[in-house]
């Protein structure tokens, strides 16, 4: 085992995929928890999905990915939070920009298809590309995942407020509309990063998984957070020494994708945390005291 | 608007309402509302679906700025007063598996619109003790919410909402979905807390059974309108047969009253029995 990991840490491109796939996998961890208990994973996922049109433009006009996908899912996120102000509106708005969006990007991965310097370029935008990026990107992903945190810091309290009671955080002072745009900031970000490392489709796997399994396990949100982000942590770290193990599994040695490595254990985590409620709340409460 | 009492107008009331008229959709949902509550005073708000308690809520809080007239929380401003009105919204139910405990909860009604963390604080955690304390809840603030009763969350609402010590509080249907004797303790609650601290309570309620024995007047809502005054005042067949433009009597059975209307009005009648 010691001399597993001393050869996993010392393959050249592993660690830069762990440095990386460390940044992402906290910052959608402590983010993934707001938007579970915002009920928005269908915008987390949209997110992901409409990322792979700027990563696709991006890749065409010769810039990393990273930028791409950020900078596309950012303009996304705003545009589902000033489209749809409440939560089924924004369920339709979200819809509406995920569609307009996945057309442009079906035609830019196509322009893609046809370069054939591209072949790897759409599978590494849908599916990953963690162990073939470049690792100076590790430098703009620290920064932006400071800047998704940060905000989340900046926004806590209002933030859980009017999460959990909108309607009371109204009434407070707490400018709702405000508060969800920044948030969709941050979750832009995280999504963005996280479809770097996982890949578009599965991005949101690291966002919701850990998050609801940490949400189940916990009973107040800082803590939801903290552990989410291990559980973030874990998965990705764990997903990618497989991943390098697997160079040597069949059937063609060339390394299964780390994607699969790592939504099967944020499954794995989620269902465990479905099977094994282990937050000590399952005690009964006392007795309620006969009115005084 | 009839204020049965006008003497009870006074100077320094905490909330004053004058011609206060809101349309929304097209139509008249309240008009020539004019009120004045005292500190201190417990008012119970009364009417049918749709007559306005909500939006009437929501002008005090300054969420909706009403099309004609004047509102003033303790002489101010609504926008200037937001501290000074605590809110218990018409409808809460967390997610199960929310990871919020009951202290968590109340104390976002403290410091919840405030940027960045809380430093916690000697003072904030005393604060939030002495509030669950109020409210009987200290026995379940460290339970998750999304585990609560019904009862057990209003409870905390309630904390939530008096903890900034504000020197009205409006609670919109905070006894829907409890069953009798939850009401009856959610009600005797408000009234000792609020009597306690001077607080005026402005709780709307489809029921005025459970309040009759805490509450200083009713404010009747319907067709947009309104009458203030005292249960004897307002609840009365002349009264609110004007009030709702059809013949309506009020019945009292075994210390318990009930509003019964015409044939044409089944949801007076259910308005005020058990459900
Ligand atoms: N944004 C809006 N646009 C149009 N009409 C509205 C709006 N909000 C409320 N209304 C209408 O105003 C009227 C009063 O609504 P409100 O919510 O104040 O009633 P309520 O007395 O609280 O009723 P309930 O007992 O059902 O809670 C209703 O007829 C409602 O349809
Ligand atoms: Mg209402």
């Amino acid at each position: 085992m010691p001399g597993f990991i001393e050869s996993l840490l010392a393959a050249p491109a592993v660690a830069p995929a762990l440095l990386i796939g460390s940044l992402v996998a906290v910052t959608s961890g402590v983010v993934g928890v707001f938007v579970v208990l915002r009920g928005q994973s269908f915008a987390g996922h949209a997110l992901g999905d409409i990322g792979t049109t700027g990563a696709a433009a991006a890749y065409l006009g010769g810039l990393p990915a990273l930028y791409g996908f950020v900078g596309v899912g950012v303009l996304g996120g705003l545009a589902i939070e000033g489209l749809g102000e409440r939560a089924r509106e924004r369920d339709v708005a979200t819809g509406i920009v995920l569609s307009l969006m996945l057309g442009v990007g079906a035609l830019l991965l196509y322009f893609m298809t046809q370069r054939t310097d591209a072949t790897g370029g759409p599978v590494a935008i849908l599916f990953g590309s963690i162990f073939t990026v470049d690792p100076s990107i590790a430098l703009p992903v620290a920064l932006f995942s400071l800047l998704a945190l940060l905000l989340l810091g900046f926004l806590y309290r209002p933030l859980v407020f009017a999460s959990v009671n909108p309607q009371a955080a109204q009434a407070k002072g707490v400018p709702l509309q405000g508060v969800g745009l920044l948030f969709m900031l941050a979750l832009a970000i995280a999504v963005e990063e996280s479809a770097l490392v996982a890949g578009a489709l599965l991005s949101t796997a690291l966002l919701i998984g850990p998050a609801a399994a940490a949400v189940r396990w916990t009973r107040q949100i800082g803590a939801a957070a903290a552990l989410s982000a291990l559980l973030g942590l874990l998965a990705v770290s764990v997903g990618i020494a497989l991943a390098y193990q697997s160079y040597f599994w069949p059937p063609g040695h060339r390394g299964w994708p780390v994607s699969f490595f790592i939504v099967l254990l944020v499954l794995t985590e989620y269902l465990l945390a479905r099977l094994l409620p282990a937050r000590a709340a399952r005690r009964p409460l006392p007795r309620r005291k006969e009115a005084a | 608007m009839r204020n049965l009492d006008p003497l009870r107008v006074h100077e320094d009331s905490v909330l004053d309402l004058q011609g206060v008229a809101v349309h929304l959709g097209g139509r008249a949902v309240l008009q020539g509302i004019d009120l004045s509550l005292r500190p201190g005073e417990f008012v119970g708000v009364i009417g049918p679906n749709g007559a306005g308690k909500t939006t009437l809520l929501k002008i005090i809080l300054g969420l909706l700025r009403p099309d004609e007239g004047t509102v003033l929380v303790a002489g101010r401003d609504v926008r200037a007063a937001r501290s000074l009105v605590g809110y218990v919204p018409q409808s809460f139910a967390p997610d199960p598996d929310l990871p919020l405990r009951a202290r968590d909860l109340v104390a976002l009604g403290l410091d919840g619109a405030r940027w960045g963390f809380s430093l916690g604080g000697q003072r904030r955690r005393a604060k939030v003790e002495e509030a669950l304390g109020w409210v009987d809840a200290l026995r379940y603030a460290d339970q998750p919410v999304g585990r609560l009763s019904g009862g057990e969350l209003q409870r905390l609402l309630v904390a939530q909402a008096l903890i900034s010590d504000p020197r009205i509080v409006l609670l919109d249907e905070p006894l829907a979905n409890l069953d009798l004797r939850s009401q009856g303790d959610v009600v005797a609650l408000v009234g000792r807390v609020a009597h306690e601290r001077g607080v005026t309570v402005v709780l709307v309620t489809h029921d005025m059974n459970p309040l009759l024995s805490v509450m200083d007047r009713i404010l009747y809502l319907a067709r947009g309108q309104a009458a203030l005054g005292t249960v004897d005042e307002v609840v009365r067949g002349d009264v609110l047969t004007q009030l709702y433009g059809h013949h309506v009597d009020v019945v009292r059975v075994h210390g318990r009253i009930l509003v019964v209307g015409g044939a044409d009005a089944e949801s007076l009648t259910c308005n005020t029995c058990d459900s």
